[in-house]
């Protein structure tokens, strides 16, 4: 082989960063989330799994509705009245963000930007 | 037709992943022993592929110039595109694999009645060559938050950048609308221009629709198909990968496992295919030797071993014949006895 003086460095350089994830994580990693999900109350505005997949796309609709469009009108969901509002429903049950929102977003490195005008609960 | 057969084939990874991956059991397959199979194809062929060019030899110097080279002190030497030492040569590669300098030269050549023919400057393909090469990587750096735990900082400080318009929820990437549009301005210039068009192959066309379906999986996946869209399950699987303790935790969308898999064909095509450009361009000897055959004199590894044979030495060896033969000698043969 001619240039191995180059090229098996410059290979092992390539191995070595594209195998960084496990050379990053070989501690195993921390454990997955457990947000500490409300006792008193049973449900939500929507299936848990639709919730946890969809509620970033329900607060955007919210958001929209309310501010942009005015409708503060509350939503219905099995003869029970929920506003459309992060602080007034969601956080109402959620009473944490510290154990409840951030435990995922945190593991998963989402920056929802809700707290750049909402007020997050002292905690 | 030629794009016909590359589209049918992505098509049908699509449907073969996006059927098969239902199956009760299968999630295994296509999470955990899929993943690894492709991941060792990649990074065993991709040194494969690259020792086998380190043993190949160079037989010529033959940088391509484009500048004036080093010549008397009064002549302005061009030290990117006529290199003479190690130094001009790793600026040159260096702006090669960062710019893309050699594609900022690109032309286009038209006909025009008459015949003329001219030629004008196409910086299309270089803008969309980088924009393409540069969302890639900067999606690649994003996925990294799903492999990391916890997150580095240099992953979310990317995220944070890319998403920064903060459209919609969640939150547009910048990376995944330019991505789109270079992918399509890469596949319609191989439509719309006519002699790009002639020259491109099936595993010219099979990249860029198996990574724009990569793109799409994911674009559908982030923003419209959220059904089952469990991030924590797919960042635990992930995880579990790149430590060696996999384990399928919940039941995630289908869709994700096709994009799965779409990624693992490419990882496991990469090697053998044209996108080796990335191992490459480190090796491509019109880019990385010196202009510099005046000076260093460049050894061909295929030439066979002369040893050298002085007149001298050769008369010794044949002396007793050429004076045999009558053939005048400068030493004369030692007198017998």
């Amino acid at each position: 082989m001619y240039d191995s003086g180059k090229i098996i460095p410059g290979l092992i350089i390539f191995v070595l960063f594209i195998t960084i994830p496990i050379w990053y994580n070989r501690g195993g990693g921390t454990e997955p989330p457990q947000p500490v999900l409300p006792k008193d109350a049973k449900s939500c505005v929507l299936p848990v799994a639709e919730i946890r997949a969809k509620h970033m796309q329900l607060l955007n609709v919210w958001r929209d509705e309310v501010l942009r469009d005015g409708q503060r009108a509350a939503i219905t969901v099995d003869g029970k009245k929920y506003p459309k509002s992060l602080m007034l429903n969601c956080m109402k049950c959620h009473t944490s963000k510290k154990q409840f929102c951030d435990t995922c977003h945190t593991y998963a490195s989402v920056r929802p930007y809700c707290w750049d005008c909402h007020l997050a609960p002292v905690e | 037709m030629k794009y016909a057969f590359p589209l049918a084939a992505v098509i049908a990874l699509v449907l073969c992943a996006l059927i098969l991956v239902q199956i009760p059991g299968m999630q295994y397959l296509f999470g955990v022993v899929i993943p690894y199979l492709a991941m060792a194809l990649f990074l065993g062929g991709f040194c494969y592929r690259v020792i086998r060019w380190g043993k190949s030899p160079v037989p010529f110097k033959i940088p391509t110039t484009c500048g004036q080279g080093y010549s008397l002190p009064w002549i302005k030497h061009d030290k990117l595109e006529a290199p003479v030492n190690v130094a001009q040569v790793v600026a040159r590669m260096f702006l090669e694999i960062v710019l893309f300098r050699s594609l900022w030269r690109n032309t286009k050549a038209t006909v025009y009645a008459g015949p003329k023919l001219t030629y004008e400057s196409s910086k299309w393909l270089w803008l969309f060559g980088i924009l393409f090469h540069y969302s890639f990587l900067v999606i690649i750096i994003r996925h990294m938050r799903l492999f990391l735990d916890p997150v580095p900082w240099v992953v979310s400080f990317v995220e944070i950048g890319d998403s920064l318009l903060q459209i919609g929820a969640p939150t547009m990437y910048m990376t995944d609308v330019t991505i789109v549009l270079a992918l399509l301005f890469l596949f319609g210039r191989r439509l719309v221009n006519p002699q790009v068009r002639y020259i491109s192959l099936v595993n010219d066309y099979f990249p860029l629709f198996l990574i724009l379906g990569i793109v799409l999986t994911g674009i559908l996946m982030r923003f419209y198909i959220r059904a089952d869209m469990d991030i924590n399950a797919v960042k635990q699987l992930a995880v579990g990968l790149v430590t060696f303790s996999p384990t399928i935790v919940d039941k995630i969308s289908p869709l994700f496992y096709t994009h799965l898999f779409l990624v693992c064909t490419l990882l496991a095509y990469f090697p053998f295919s044209k996108l080796m450009h990335m191992g490459g361009i480190f090796l491509s000897p019109t880019r990385n030797l010196a202009n510099n055959s005046r000076m260093k004199r460049h050894i061909n590894p295929w030439n066979p071993e002369i040893k050298p044979h002085s007149y001298a030495a050769y008369e010794d060896e044949f002396r007793e014949d050429m004076v045999e033969q009558g053939i005048p000698v400068e030493k004369e043969l030692p007198s017998q006895g």
